[in-house]
């Protein structure tokens, strides 16, 4: 087993040549991600979170930077050893559906990978397959059933059961949780935070539900139009965020409770994130912020500690009015 | 209270397809006053939608459909309208936000002809008053630029602005009833709490009525003054937003609601789970819906089916269809 953080990303770009131009969705971005974390990646849609996601296994083709991977670099493990990094490093997609095949039964679904890698014979397979069905808590009646014929719940357990298949050490999830069901998704975070425990997996969940990210992550990275906002331990970083977005996109999240919501002084940011074809100059953020200064809108900002432990890029973290949340 | 101005009562809607049956809505209802707020709460599948657009003759298109019951619009039986009759009261007497602005926006018209079009027809102003009108109500939409949005086409706009154009065009019929179909859930944390803003805002100045047709308990805790919780085609519990939301007593509510992970307060076990998931609703057991997922069910739920019980002495009739956590909490009843 090599050393080394179970993520490490330097200076990573991924930028798109459209025909309206070039889009800047991952734009300069460092992210350390330690063993045994449960890492989540939060941001509104266009922040890049989701590119970011591919980018670090090479589901996405960097325009620059590194990645290293369980203190491999991920581009020549993937050249060298295409089906050990595969059996080290899983993807679960948003869209449970339209990453299984439809005419596959989920003994079939969950078969496969054991069979591409070689992994043991016929008898041993399915008793592995029983269980990944334990694992993610699926009854054996699924086995001949189709992706269609399930409820979305059931579809992410499979598709969950079949990225563990093959025991995976890193584990990278697309926004899992956001085509489920209120209770359903309850019960998928439960399932995530069960196998991180059992399994001893690092997980990294791209999510825009904030208050689930608090819920279950160890750490957090907040993203703004490519770049990092702010980083640290999830907790601590929710409790105190520094980042004037940060702060904004924690108040958007309402309370479930009506009497403090009738009560509670909001963060109201005004317009649309802007596109990340165009960034502003200085801080991306400059044009919805707050608590902007003239030098925000001219010197982009660098990560810095805070007083969370973790760091923010802003001019102004941690030196102004606190935040209202 | 307001007397109200749209109400439902045992309404049963059947939807066929050529293989299954299904019964979406099953002896439902709900009311909703001028001035007021009404989330109705549920999971997909659970009949929100269909209860509350059916009676309008808004439904899946493809499926044949049985609709009993009784629905009224400012006093008047709207089952029993003609066709016309219903598509004028659709377009001017209610107003709907869907989940997806352009299912109510034509791609191809650019949007501020689009809510003039609408203004002229229901609310009867002439060319000229339509657009002056239209233009104001994407400023008081809050879009930026409302003379230059004006000649833009859908697909000019970022998603917020779409849904904030399409809160525009719901209001250009000048409607006494706005019925928002999860209004937010296709935007971001930050969007959202803008649209719920701007929803309370409007609802305040015009003194509409106001349903909420979502599963996000957090735009319920924004917006709404009432709640009705369905399950599986059922109003499982009702009342006051406070006393639904803070004080539940069905235990698919109280289980919907530890399933919401509430950052600020760390009392909160957060990520409770519901087991299992809603019943097939193509083949219905008898008794009460939610029996299979209970963690409080009797042998009777089986068999029997709860009806709604006023519980408690607030001003906001609080309703429960649960006599087993009625008896067991020696729970007042009044009814």
């Amino acid at each position: 087993m090599t050393d080394g953080p179970a993520i490490q990303a330097k200076g990573l770009k991924v930028h798109f040549q459209t025909a309206a131009g070039l889009v800047r969705a991952v734009d300069g971005v460092d992210l350390t991600v330690a063993r045994g974390a449960f890492h989540g990646i939060v941001g509104e849609s266009g922040c890049g979170k989701t590119t970011l996601a591919r980018a670090l296994i090479g589901l996405q083709q960097a325009t620059e930077g590194q990645v290293s991977i369980l203190g491999r670099d991920r581009a020549a493990w993937a050249k060298e050893d295409r089906k050990g990094f595969a059996r080290a490093v899983q993807f679960i997609f948003q869209d449970p559906l339209g990453s299984m095949s439809r005419r596959q039964t989920v003994g079939q679904t969950l078969e496969e990978p054991l069979q591409i890698h070689g992994l043991g014979d016929r008898k041993a397979r399915r008793a592995r397959v029983q269980e990944l069905l334990d694992l993610v808590a699926l009854p054996a009646t699924v086995l001949d059933r189709l992706p269609r014929s399930l409820s979305g719940g059931q579809r992410q357990r499979v598709s969950i059961a079949r990225a563990l298949a093959l025991s995976p050490q890193l584990l990278i999830c697309d926004e899992p949780l956001s085509a489920l069901d209120v209770s359903v998704r309850a019960q998928i975070v439960n399932l995530f935070a069960r196998l991180q425990a059992q399994l001893g997996l690092t997980i990294v969940i791209v999510a825009h539900d904030l208050a689930i990210v608090r819920e279950v992550c160890s750490s957090v990275t907040v993203m703004y139009l490519g770049r990092v906002a702010e980083e640290g331990t999830a907790k601590p970083l929710f409790a105190d965020p520094a980042h004037p977005y940060s702060q904004a996109l924690l108040s958007a999240v309402p309370s479930p409770d009506p009497r403090i919501e009738a009560t509670r002084p909001r963060i109201l940011l005004e317009g649309d994130p802007p596109s990340p074809r165009n960034p502003p100059p200085g801080c991306r953020f400059s044009t919805r912020c707050p608590v902007v200064e003239p030098r925000c809108r001219e010197v982009e900002p660098a990560l810095r500690a805070v007083q969370h432990g973790g760091t923010a890029a802003c001019h102004l973290a941690d030196a102004r009015a606190h935040a209202m949340i | 209270m307001n007397a109200p101005i749209y109400e439902v009562e045992g309404l049963v809607i059947d939807l066929y397809t050529p293989t299954v049956s299904v019964r979406a809505v099953d002896g439902a209802g709900f009311h909703v006053a001028p001035g007021e707020t009404l989330a109705i709460v549920g999971e997909s599948g659970s009949g929100k939608t269909v209860m509350t657009l059916g009676p309008l003759g808004l439904l899946p298109e493809g499926v044949a459909v049985d609709l009993r019951g009784t629905a009224r619009a400012d006093g008047k039986d709207i089952l029993s309208m003609s066709p016309a009759d219903l598509s004028r009261l659709r377009g001017g007497f209610f107003g709907v936000i869907f989940q997806d602005p352009m299912s109510a926006l034509n791609p191809m018209l650019k949007i501020g002809p689009q809510l003039a079009e609408q203004a002229r027809r229901y609310a009867g102003l002439s060319a000229d008053a339509a657009r002056t009108e239209a233009v104001s109500l994407l400023a008081r939409s809050g879009i930026p630029d409302p003379e230059d949005r004006y000649d833009r086409y859908p697909h000019e706009l970022s998603g917020g602005m779409l849904q904030r154009a399409m809160i525009a065009l719901a209001l250009a019929a000048r409607p006494r009833v706005l019925i928002a179909d999860e209004p937010t859930t296709a935007l971001d944390a930050t969007v959202q709490a803008q649209i719920l803003a701007l929803i309370r805002t409007i609802q305040k100045e015009d003194g509409i009525a106001v349903i909420l047709i979502t599963h996000d308990i957090g735009a319920v805790s924004v917006l709404a003054d009432r709640v009705a919780v369905l399950y599986a085609g059922q109003v499982a519990e009702e009342g006051s937003a406070v006393d639904v939301l803070t004080a539940p007593v069905h235990p698919y509510t109280r289980g919907l609601l530890a399933s919401v992970p509430d950052f600020r307060s760390d009392s909160a076990s957060g990520t409770k789970e519901i087991p299992g998931i809603p019943p097939n609703q193509a083949q219905l057991e008898p008794g009460c819906r939610f029996a299979d997922r209970c963690d409080r069910v009797q042998p009777a739920c089986h068999t029997r089916r709860p009806r709604l019980q006023t519980v408690g002495n607030g001003p906001v009739p609080h309703r429960v269809a649960c006599p087993v956590v009625i008896a067991a909490e020696g729970i007042a009843t009044h009814d």
